[in-house]
């Protein structure tokens, strides 16, 4: 369908398409089989700008907003979503930094950043705070003109090969959910160290680690916005990131889609091929409808965000619960198509399958999700006078 | 450095049919490509730019069309593109085509290197290039894999054979044509694309080229096509099957039966 996108929209469409097609497709299963961080395609990809498409042009970057990181976020997703995570992943790495750093901050890691110089991460999860960001453990203390970190980080997303990231930190436990703060903190800083490389279902290719901080002394400047405003940065973050999670999910399922409408076209069985047959057109069908209805929920969403609004957490929980639960039932219907050979690791449906799972957990469960715009939808009622009934 | 590298649209090989009256290829409907070879010809003109300074400048000849296929090379990092297009080109062999563009050359101010793919995926000739050499009347290789900038103006190029590589050196300014070995294509990049879109494109046509009309295009030309045709199929072929001794005694059988000399 035509979204009527800018210029500059389909031209960042068509270079993150070209990346997929010609550079990402070819090497998707090798990267995933051998678990190989994608350092070739991360230069292909700075090297064509993509790095810097969300980000103002004073900072190095194209001008762009959510939509603009969206659109090369579902190309590149749709040959591979490891790949196109750990592209996800600088951004979200990014946002902390571009929403509440200080100018001196921003002017320091954002061009980096968008150069594709630097990868960046984003650390709010441990072993004990999951969905639970108040189970935090680890503690920035203040001394003098430095911070003193302690405490571990686990399933950071490009951890280890990040240069930037952004790690939340509790600052006064005796505040509470105001008592978290958000640093910055540099791949070499004294005390900053990464434990071990987890062995994953899916997406195989992104590098997931621990980040090990033991008295790691980093200088107080390197706090993002003000003490007690870790959770604030958080939630903002995930505000604006959160569609591009879509985004992965509604490439990922337009590329189980490709490959199941071009196999069901080919593959004959009783005589014809299995397109003609009603219960496969259904479910290449469903799997088409709920696709598109993704990507409009997605695009609508991120348009939404970039035009100022701020009332943004339900419509940013919505475009990421959908498209990812639409995925798992796109990729899986995917599977289900290809039959035996889709179970197989010679078709590229079965690797998308055990990819698709992650979307529905990372960046806040689905159940999360689904809370906040349950939350959402009970003060929003509670501010309406009328009835409906 | 002044790098000029030489490219061409053509139809996508995939989709091209031949008129049987004129022998000549199809273009109407057929999708126009940047010749896959010449990509090499613009990576390794980018390298040479980004090794050793300067800049590259694209130049092609071809319908007005053939613009799209510089702008293409533009959002690679190409810095200037000029498009050589006149009714009066039309129909040119590599003669006329060469001419064109070294006279074209000759009007770009100093340029040291010259690079251009090893061949058209259409006409397949893989004689502009040289032919580019010879109306300059500058040294030249083919089928370079490799570009190393000496001291001195010298050229080191290394050349892919049959055997190995040859390695040659020459004086600049020359003309090389590359092979892929050469490196891969890059990506385009956003910034570049944006300013591709926007850069203007001289075109220059015989006039400007202080071409007359008889030493381009088809009154230029030294070869006309008469006649494409398949090549007819080889005599009969027979596999010979079984182990290597048993398919070493049939052979033998049947060139004793061929009356094969000496057998």
């Amino acid at each position: 369908m035509d979204y009527f996108l800018t210029e500059e929209q389909e031209m960042i469409k068509e270079i993150a398409a070209k990346i997929a097609t010609e550079k990402v497709r070819p090497v998707r299963a090798e990267l995933d089989e051998m678990e190989e961080f994608p350092w070739d395609l991360m230069k292909i990809m700075a090297q064509s700008d993509l790095f810097g498409v969300y980000l103002p042009e004073e900072y190095g970057g194209l001008g762009g907003g959510v939509l603009e990181n969206c659109l090369a976020i579902e190309e590149l997703g749709r040959a591979c979503i490891g790949v196109a995570t750990t592209y996800a992943a600088s951004g979200l790495g990014a946002y902390p930094i571009l929403l509440h750093g200080s100018e001196e901050q921003k002017q320091k890691y954002l061009p980096v950043i968008a150069s594709g110089e630097k990868l960046a991460a984003f650390a709010v999860t441990e072993s004990g705070a999951g969905s639970d960001a108040g189970g935090i453990q680890t503690t920035a203390q203040r001394q003098g003109d430095f911070y003193l970190l302690n405490g571990t980080k686990q399933w950071i997303t490009n951890g280890g090969e990040a240069e930037i990231y952004t790690v939340v930190a509790i600052t006064d436990r005796a505040k509470g959910a105001r008592g978290a703060s958000a640093f910055i903190v540099e791949k070499g800083d004294s005390g900053f160290s990464f434990g071990k490389k987890e062995k994953k279902m899916g997406i195989c290719t992104s590098a997931t680690r621990e980040l090990l901080f033991n008295d790691c002394k980093i200088p107080a400047d390197r706090l993002v916005s003000r003490e007690g405003m870790g959770f604030i940065v958080t939630m903002k973050t995930f505000d604006v990131s959160r569609p591009g999670i879509g985004a992965l999910a509604v490439g990922l399922s337009q590329g189980a889609l490709d490959i199941a409408v071009e196999y069901a076209r080919k593959r004959v069985q009783f005589g014809k091929p299995i397109i003609s047959f009603q219960a496969v057109q259904h479910m290449l069908a469903d799997m088409a409808t709920e696709t598109e209805a993704a990507r409009a929920l997605v695009y609508a969403t991120a348009k939404y965000i970039d035009s100022g609004a701020k009332d943004i957490s339900k419509f940013s929980a919505m475009s990421k619960l959908f498209p990812t639960d639409v995925a798992m039932r796109v990729t899986t219907n995917a599977v289900q198509v290809l039959g035996g050979y889709g179970y197989m690791r010679d078709y590229p449906v079965e690797k998308m399958m055990r990819d698709a799972k992650i979307l529905q957990i990372y960046e806040g469960t689905n159940q999360i999700q689904r809370n906040i715009i349950g939350q959402e939808l009970n003060k929003e009622y509670g501010r309406i006078k009328e009835t409906f009934f | 450095m002044h790098v000029v590298v030489c490219i061409k649209q053509v139809p996508d090989a995939k989709n091209v049919r031949i008129d049987p009256e004129t022998c000549t290829l199809v273009r109407q409907g057929v999708e126009s490509i940047v010749n896959p070879h010449d990509w090499y010809a613009v990576e390794a003109a980018l390298r040479f730019r980004d090794e050793y300074g300067g800049k590259v400048t694209a130049l092609t000849m071809g319908p007005p069309q053939a613009e799209e296929a510089l702008r293409e090379t533009l959002a690679l990092g190409v810095d200037e593109a000029v498009l050589l297009s006149d009714r009066a080109f039309a129909g040119a062999d590599t003669w006329a085509t060469s001419l064109t563009l070294a006279r074209a050359i000759e009007k770009l101010g100093p340029v040291d290197l010259i690079i251009c793919g090893k061949q058209a995926i259409d006409g397949d000739t893989a004689q502009v290039g040289p032919g580019l050499a010879a109306h300059l009347d500058r040294p030249y290789t083919t089928y370079a894999r490799r570009l190393e900038l000496l001291n001195e103006g010298q050229l080191r190029a290394e050349r892919v054979t049959d055997l190995g590589y040859e390695v040659v050196q020459m004086e600049l300014p020359a003309v090389v044509t590359v092979v892929r070995e050469i490196g891969d294509p890059r990506m385009p990049g956003l910034k570049h694309k944006m300013k591709a879109k926007k850069k203007e494109i001289p075109v220059l046509g015989a006039a400007e080229l202080d071409l007359n009309p008889e030493e381009v295009g088809l009154q230029g030309s030294y070869t006309q096509v008469v006649k494409v045709f398949s090549p007819p199929p080889r005599c009969d072929r027979e596999m010979i099957n079984g182990e290597v001794e048993e398919q070493a005694e049939k052979l033998l059988k049947l060139l004793q039966e061929a009356k094969v000399p000496g057998l």
